[in-house]
């Protein structure tokens, strides 16, 4: 278990070198952004100057080597267009950004996995056609057009929440519905093909023969076991939804990272997306590797041997 | 409602012709809903230039944000109303159809190409090729893709061929792990064994034996990654950042349509039902398909 | 000895449905079985044993339906029982012991888990009392050293080990009726020895009432005191062991017992017997004997009429319409074919 850990965290820490490479270079190599910074109608020696005094004049590894190490030790350098440090608009979004995370994947294992419960105990009945429905639609919505069906429905005609912005803590339900639904359908269907094995499982029968109650033989024999890739899927899908909040912050005019990110990406505004994007791969990274830990830690076979 | 046409499927013949000549294909309700629904869209973007009733660009100041004809206001004369511009939407949304298959089949087809390449040379040479392959994939997927499409986009500009190309390199990822996966499973078998012996050189097996078996799986995340191309540009362009208007893409549609969303909200929801439509369309037949080419490769 | 017996099966009857239609697993099974005693119901692999001990215990699969005219254990009448009370009887005064100790236990539970919530479903005692009986029952069972073992997880033991869990765990709650499928089949041969050994030595001590499956012969001289042979669904012979094994009268359980190794007898060289063909297709409707398109005997009448399972003397029954010295071979031109 422990060989297996750390190999997974040298992994995880090859993964994010590469990408933060990738990000620097992308976002560098692309345009010159200190034409981005002062605008196309600069005039050179400002366009100069800027190059300069950000460090875009020298060779390119230097440039990464030294954005890395400042990036290390949590200096992400300042941000042209909001004119302050880049970390310190990063600590002042990130909270919302991880709010809503939570609660999104809150949201979509709260209705996924009893709905994938559901459907295996009773399958190919009108319950589990409509969880299967439910998923089906859920994969296919786009999360922009959800979040204004919501606005439409809930907010402009019903009048039960704020429009947009993040004034009271009901500001959260409608992006968090957002969000949560996309991972409800893998969440949903996991759980389903889980509990549906394992309610032919030889031990499942074994619980029966013992006399134990429906309730002990779902949710303690069936579900317990049927869960373990669910939990991790949902990790999975943890960083997923924090990656799609630039879309649903937008709309709902959340001022969280996604909508930094948004906001820097609109102004070309380079230091605050090189650290964003790096930000958003590191969630992505943290969660597939801590999936794949609870996945071994949820397994007793690989636990325990 | 799949499980028995895929279990009574475990005989069949895993080749395309050999699917459909015991017509699976035509039994199997995901694909038959799915089929169908895209054959409309399709049909609604090929023949736009006939049936679109206006000109998509065609600006009537006049005749600004016509409601569509079942609501009070409306006419046949612009069936789904106006825009702000007095455009036509019937025929923008015609026309939004092509832009979003154009886009989703030109991305996938670029993603297929490079994701299967890679996912068949890590699974038939596996080794260290198969290591640094799947070091690349999983690079890949810890690339937050509409982050890096909006920036990328944003900074390269915005038009057709720069969305397409930038969605082909980041949405290859799936090509990769299945065509990897097949692969690994028949790189053993006999008749590829003995062409090797035979001294056939690699690509050539890869071409001739491997690649028709990887094909059926391929052709299922075809589809999948169609849909997704088409919901993210759809995204890029409703955040402003993608296809540029005038174009009629429905990103673009929606977005616009958001300016009315309290006293007009049609303006969203026309665009946005055509959107789920179609991606919705192409998810049915792509798991359905998936449903019929592989038994046990369901969710 | 109890009056009446404790247990009766009456004309248990299970169905399966399958993509082929329905299909006959157990006809028509009937016995009766005293208090301690052991009953051996042989077959092959098909023949519906395992489904007849399934259906007694009511955890048949989905597509199963089960119908019988009585079951009863323990003067309860298991066919009115409520899931509830059924639940309660389960694991309590009935219990089962499965053919595959390597899946039969939960992967995700110690063995102390499994055990514990076994006993606390039936019994109210507090959680560390229970786990001193889980203890007290892995060293009845043979497995030294239990506290530690409560700790484990399947996955950390051999088949040997499990199955003795399986059977400490089935026993706790100390059931008086075993319904045993083929305990030891899936062990190593001498591991197999073993768990007989202690199955027949714990059924003696604690006075159980047993039904055991198995599909070897050689297993039932040893533990059983009746012996049902199956067939396609049906008991083709039953009767107390000496009488059956002694006096076998049924062509296929002779059949059965010439497959069987005698010392002395090969040690001669002769041949082992073999039964040629297979176990007929248990789907549609089912007329004549089932046993005629293997019989070496067959005669016109096996192919059409209904064999009933006949009393014979000593408590023996046969579903055969001749008697042994009845039976001579090649008794229809299509021979063994119909």
């Amino acid at each position: 278990m422990l060989k297996f850990l750390l190999q997974r965290i040298v992994l995880a820490l090859a993964v994010a070198l590469c990408v933060s490479m990738l990000t620097f270079g992308l976002l560098s190599g692309t345009i010159d952004p200190a034409i981005a910074i002062a605008g196309e109608d600069a005039t050179a020696e400002k366009i100069q100057s800027l190059r300069v005094a950000f460090g875009y004049d020298k060779p390119f590894y230097v440039q990464y080597v030294n954005w890395l190490v400042n990036a290390l030790q949590g200096d992400f350098g300042k941000s042209p267009y909001f004119g302050l440090d880049v970390r310190d608009l990063i600590a002042d979004r990130m909270p919302v950004t991880i709010k809503l995370g939570a609660l999104a994947i809150l949201f979509a294992i709260g209705l996924g996995v009893p709905l994938g419960v559901v459907a295996a105990i009773y399958p190919n009945t009108w319950i589990d056609r409509l969880a299967l429905s439910v998923a089906v639609l859920g994969q296919a919505i786009p999360n922009f057009w959800f979040s204004l069906l919501l606005i439409i429905i809930l907010a402009v005609q019903l009048e039960i929440f704020p429009v947009s912005g993040a004034t009271s803590a009901s500001s959260y339900v409608m992006p968090m519905i957002v969000l949560g639904t996309n991972g409800i359908p893998s969440i949903m269907r996991l759980t389903r093909t889980g509990m549906l094995d394992t309610l032919s499982a030889d031990f499942i029968r074994t619980a029966w023969a013992k006399g134990l109650r429906p309730r002990q033989v779902f949710f303690k024999h069936a579900l317990r076991n049927a869960l373990i890739p669910v939990v991790s899927v949902s990790a999975i899908q943890a960083a997923h939804m924090l990656g799609g909040s630039i879309v649903v912050e937008s709309v709902f005019a959340l001022h969280g990272l996604g909508m930094l990110a948004y906001e820097s990406i609109l102004r070309s505004d380079i230091p605050t997306m090189q650290a964003v994007i790096l930000i958003f791969s590191g969630f992505f990274i943290i969660f597939s590797a801590l999936s794949d830990i609870i996945n071994a830690y949820l397994d007793p076979r690989i636990r325990v041997s | 409602m799949t499980d028995q046409t895929a279990g009574s499927n475990r005989g069949a013949p895993r080749t395309w012709w050999g699917v459909f000549s015991r017509s699976k294909f035509l039994s199997h309700r995901g694909v038959v809903f799915g089929g169908t629904m895209l054959v409309i869209v399709l049909a609604a973007a090929l023949l736009a230039p006939v049936l679109a009733p206006h000109d998509p660009y065609q600006q009537a100041l006049l005749n600004r944000l016509k409601p569509p004809f079942w609501m009070e206001g409306g006419s046949w004369t612009y069936p789904l109303g106006t825009d702000h511009l007095g455009r036509d939407y019937l025929s923008r949304l015609m026309f939004g159809a092509q832009i979003s298959i154009l886009i989703g089949l030109a991305t996938a087809i670029i993603s297929g190409v490079l994701g299967t390449s890679m996912g068949l040379a890590a699974g038939y040479f596996g080794g260290r090729v198969d290591a640094v392959i799947m070091f690349i994939v999983t690079v890949k997927l810890s690339i937050p893709t509409i982050l890096v499409a909006l920036a990328v986009v944003q900074l390269v500009g915005g038009s057709l061929q720069i969305v397409i190309l930038v969605l082909g390199l980041l949405l290859w990822h799936q090509f990769a792990v299945v065509a990897r996966a097949v692969t690994m499973q028949i790189r053993d078998m006999d008749y590829i064994t003995s062409a090797r012996m035979v001294g056939c050189s690699s690509l050539r097996i890869l071409a001739t034996e491997v690649l028709p078996n990887v094909l059926n799986q391929i052709i299922v995340v075809l589809t999948l990654t169609m849909a997704s191309a088409i919901v993210i540009e759809a995204s890029l362009s409703f955040l402003g950042v993608g296809v540029q208007p005038p174009l009629p893409s429905w990103g673009i549609m929606i977005a616009e349509g958001k300016e009315h969303i309290f006293f007009r909200p049609w303006l969203v929801m026309i665009p946005g039902f055509a959107l789920l439509f179609l991606v919705l369309s192409i998810n049915l037949l792509g798991d359905g398909l998936r449903d019929i080419t592989s038994p046990q490769g369901r969710g | 000895m109890a009056s009446s017996p404790y247990v009766i099966v009456d004309e248990l009857t299970i169905d399966i449905r399958t993509a082929n239609g329905v299909l006959h697993a157990v006809s028509n099974v009937s016995f009766e079985l005293p208090q301690g005693e052991v009953l051996c119901i042989v077959g092959e692999s098909g023949s519906g044993k395992s489904m007849t001990a399934l259906g007694l215990m009511g955890l048949l699969p989905g597509m199963a339906t089960r119908k019988a005219k009585r079951l009863v254990v323990e003067g309860r009448n298991l066919l009115a029982m409520s899931p509830l009370e059924k639940s309660d009887f389960l694991g309590n005064r009935m219990a089962m012991i499965f053919q595959e100790p390597m899946t039969s236990l939960n992967p995700c539970f110690t063995i102390g888990n499994q055990m514990v919530e076994t006993i606390r479903r039936h019994r109210n005692i507090s959680a560390r009392d229970a786990l001193t009986q889980a203890s007290k029952w892995l060293e009845k069972v043979g497995i030294p050293s239990s506290a530690g073992r409560l700790d484990q997880y399947p996955h950390q033991l051999s088949g040997g080990l499990r199955q003795r869990v399986m059977i400490a765990m089935m026993l706790m709650c100390e059931p008086k009726l075993i319904i045993a499928d083929e305990p030891t089949t899936a062990l190593d041969v001498t591991v197999q020895a073993q768990i007989l050994q202690l199955l027949s030595a714990l059924q003696r001590e604690l006075g159980l009432t047993m039904i055991f499956i198995t599909h070897d012969l050689g297993v039932v001289s040893r533990i059983a005191d009746r012996v049902a042979v199956m067939y396609a669904g049906q008991f083709v012979e039953y009767g107390a062991t000496r009488e059956v094994l002694k006096s076998a009268q049924h062509p296929y359980t002779r059949g059965l017992l010439k497959c069987l190794p005698v010392p002395g007898r090969s040690a001669r060289g002769a041949h082992l017997g073999t039964i040629p063909g297979s176990v007929p297709s248990l789907t549609g409707d089912m007329s004549g004997c089932g046993f005629a398109n293997r019989c070496e005997y067959v005669a016109p009448d096996c192919l059409t009429s209904t064999v009933p399972l006949a009393d014979r003397e000593n408590e023996h029954r046969v579903r055969c319409l001749f008697r042994p010295e009845e039976l001579i071979s090649g008794r229809t031109a299509a021979g063994a074919t119909p």
